[in-house]
């Protein structure tokens, strides 16, 4: 515990508390209402993969143009949570979901609505990097709008505009006709970043993006994470809590398919308000 | 004690070690020595009226099979064109719906239908087509064979985008793009130099097949390049030339087989190198 708490702490400037005795009056769901309006509101949660019930009822507010982490042990339900999000958990066999997940205060699974549509506002950034290997690179930033049959007639702009957002022209601004595959893990997964970029979606799923890559890689991406925060609402899922502490206002922490806490981050990592999570936290077990 | 036993390995390993080379060794000399006997006894007959002329009259030194190397493009151009199309989208349909009732059973029949003898295939058409148009024809020659290549082409394709990661569909998918495009543009794309591949390879083994042909496409001494003619072919215009008793015709057929052998080794080697190409380019 104390560990993780010093090294938020230093991260985040903030003084170092001692656990519970300063727990602050006002709860933690009025102070996070003041910082931002809701992007996403996720209402009663059900996923399903055949009977297997993954995700058991969850609430969760996302906030706009904040980024979220989701943390949890391994088979907590983290990824079908954010996979429920852009309705790919649905891609699946045999996965189904109940519930509502609200974008802008429409539910995304309403009857009307074009799951295509819905992740095209919606981009997800996957485990392990994908670009597309019969693609170089200029063309998997444009991916999106090809495969689409989107206009790319501002395909140079779109390109260098992404690319810059990812911290990865400078790095192949002469290579953009080599395959996406010719690059390096970290490089890989910033290209898969821009890709997503190039659509302009308004929030960015991210699950555990960073788990197949490096220190350096990773803290690469982490400071993307930080500059994207300005303009897209971010949810992320990682097993690494340094990681959520480092990158997120707000934290989730989910256990068994089940929303245990959700607060913001600083307060989770240092005053957790549940007892499964001060022990997921301090490494009592997970 | 661990010596001896070090030994007995060192030795089981070499004994085995050789077994195996030698087995690699025989399994090597059929080809070569098809190989070496085609080309010494066909490349005598080989020159330019081959190449150019039709085949002459019985009795008639000389000429050529012209005739026979075109209508064995035709036919297996007529079956690619019928089993191409099909088998890919056949293979999309399995691999993309690979639980499914249907896909079940297609992948069945696929498999016990590329166990089914070419004569009977042969058989098969001829009832179908050629008794109830009346006459052999080209068109029944290119079903045959397509009935053929049908199975390897689905079932390749199938394999081979199975073969393409799952991640790459849901990168598809993320991106806020329609399944059938997925498919398609990602999928599909990802697997095409195998799946050029595998037609490749069903090409080269079709344009061998004589069974299917003998009462389909039947044999042509002319030219004959109208779909509802009979038509000459490599493997027929060989067989028929093989069992004459004319010195000349034997020749000649040799230096067919050569053609032939050369053509299916030439789309076997080149399907090959469009693997390794791709093999490297991951």
């Amino acid at each position: 515990m104390t560990a993780i708490a010093s090294s938020i702490n230093a991260f985040r400037g903030v003084a170092s508390s001692v656990p519970d005795a300063t727990r602050p009056v006002e709860t933690a769901a009025q102070s996070r209402l003041e910082v931002a309006s809701k992007k996403i509101e996720v209402e009663k949660l059900h996923a399903f993969f055949g009977t297997a019930e993954v995700l058991k009822g969850i609430d969760l507010p996302i906030y706009s143009t904040k980024v979220t982490a989701i943390i949890g042990p391994s088979g907590c339900g983290k990824s079908t949570f954010v996979r429920c999000i852009n309705r790919m958990h649905e891609v699946t066999r045999n996965a189904r979901t109940t519930g509502r997940v609200l974008l802008d205060g429409r539910d995304i699974y309403a009857r009307n609505v074009d799951a295509v549509t819905v992740r095209r506002r919606v981009g997800m950034v996957f485990q392990k990097p994908n670009p597309f290997p019969t693609m170089n690179i200029r063309d998997n930033v444009l991916a999106g709008l090809r495969l689409n049959g989107l206009s790319t007639r501002d395909g140079e702009t779109i390109v260098e505009q992404s690319l810059s957002r990812v911290a990865l022209w400078d790095e192949v601004k002469d290579n953009l006709g080599r395959s996406g595959a010719s690059l390096s893990g970290g490089q890989q997964q910033r290209l898969c970043i821009a890709r997503c970029l190039a659509l302009e979606p308004e929030v960015i799923l991210m699950d555990e993006p960073c788990s197949a890559l490096d220190p350096i890689a990773t803290a690469r991406v982490e400071a993307l994470i930080n500059e994207l925060r300005e303009r897209y609402t971010i949810v992320i899922v990682t097993h690494n809590m340094q990681q959520a502490a480092r990158v997120a206002d707000f934290t989730a922490f989910f256990y068994m398919g089940e929303l245990v806490e959700h607060d913001q981050t600083k307060v989770i990592f240092t005053r957790p308000g549940n007892q499964r999570t001060e022990d997921y936290i301090t490494g009592r077990f997970g | 004690m661990e010596d001896a036993s070090y030994m007995r390995r060192k030795l089981v390993d070499h004994a085995v070690r050789g077994a195996c080379f030698i087995a690699a060794l025989l399994a090597v000399v059929p080809l070569f020595s098809v190989l070496y006997y085609v080309a010494s006894k066909g490349a005598g007959g080989l020159n330019l009226a081959f190449f150019t002329e039709l085949p002459k009259p019985v009795g008639e030194e000389g000429g050529g099979m012209a005739n026979a190397l075109v209508g064995t493009l035709e036919l297996v151009g007529l079956a690619c064109l019928f089993a191409m199309p099909l088998g890919v989208l056949a293979g999309i349909y399995l691999a993309e719906f690979r639980e499914s009732k249907l896909a079940t059973v297609v992948r069945f029949s696929a498999d016990v239908m590329s166990g089914v003898p070419s004569i009977t295939i042969g058989i098969f058409v001829y009832t179908l087509v050629v008794l109830s148009t009346g006459h052999f024809s080209a068109l029944a020659g290119g079903i045959a064979l397509a009935l053929i290549m049908l199975p390897t082409v689905t079932r390749t394709t199938e394999e081979l985008l199975k073969l393409v990661p799952e991640e790459l569909r849901e990168a598809g998918l993320g991106l806020g793009v329609a399944k059938w495009r997925v498919t398609m543009r990602v999928m599909v794309r990802t697997a095409l130099p195998g799946i050029a591949t595998g037609v490749m390879l069903a090409i080269a083994r079709v344009a061998g097949e004589t069974a299917p042909l003998l009462f389909t496409a039947f044999n042509n001494r002319f030219w004959g390049g109208a779909l509802d003619e009979p038509i000459a072919s490599l493997p027929v215009q060989i067989y028929t030339y093989a069992v004459s008793p004319y010195e000349d015709w034997h020749r000649q057929a040799w230096a067919a087989a050569l053609v032939l052998v050369t053509m299916v080794l030439v789309l076997n080697v080149t399907a090959r190198v469009l693997v390794r190409h791709r093999v490297r380019a991951r």
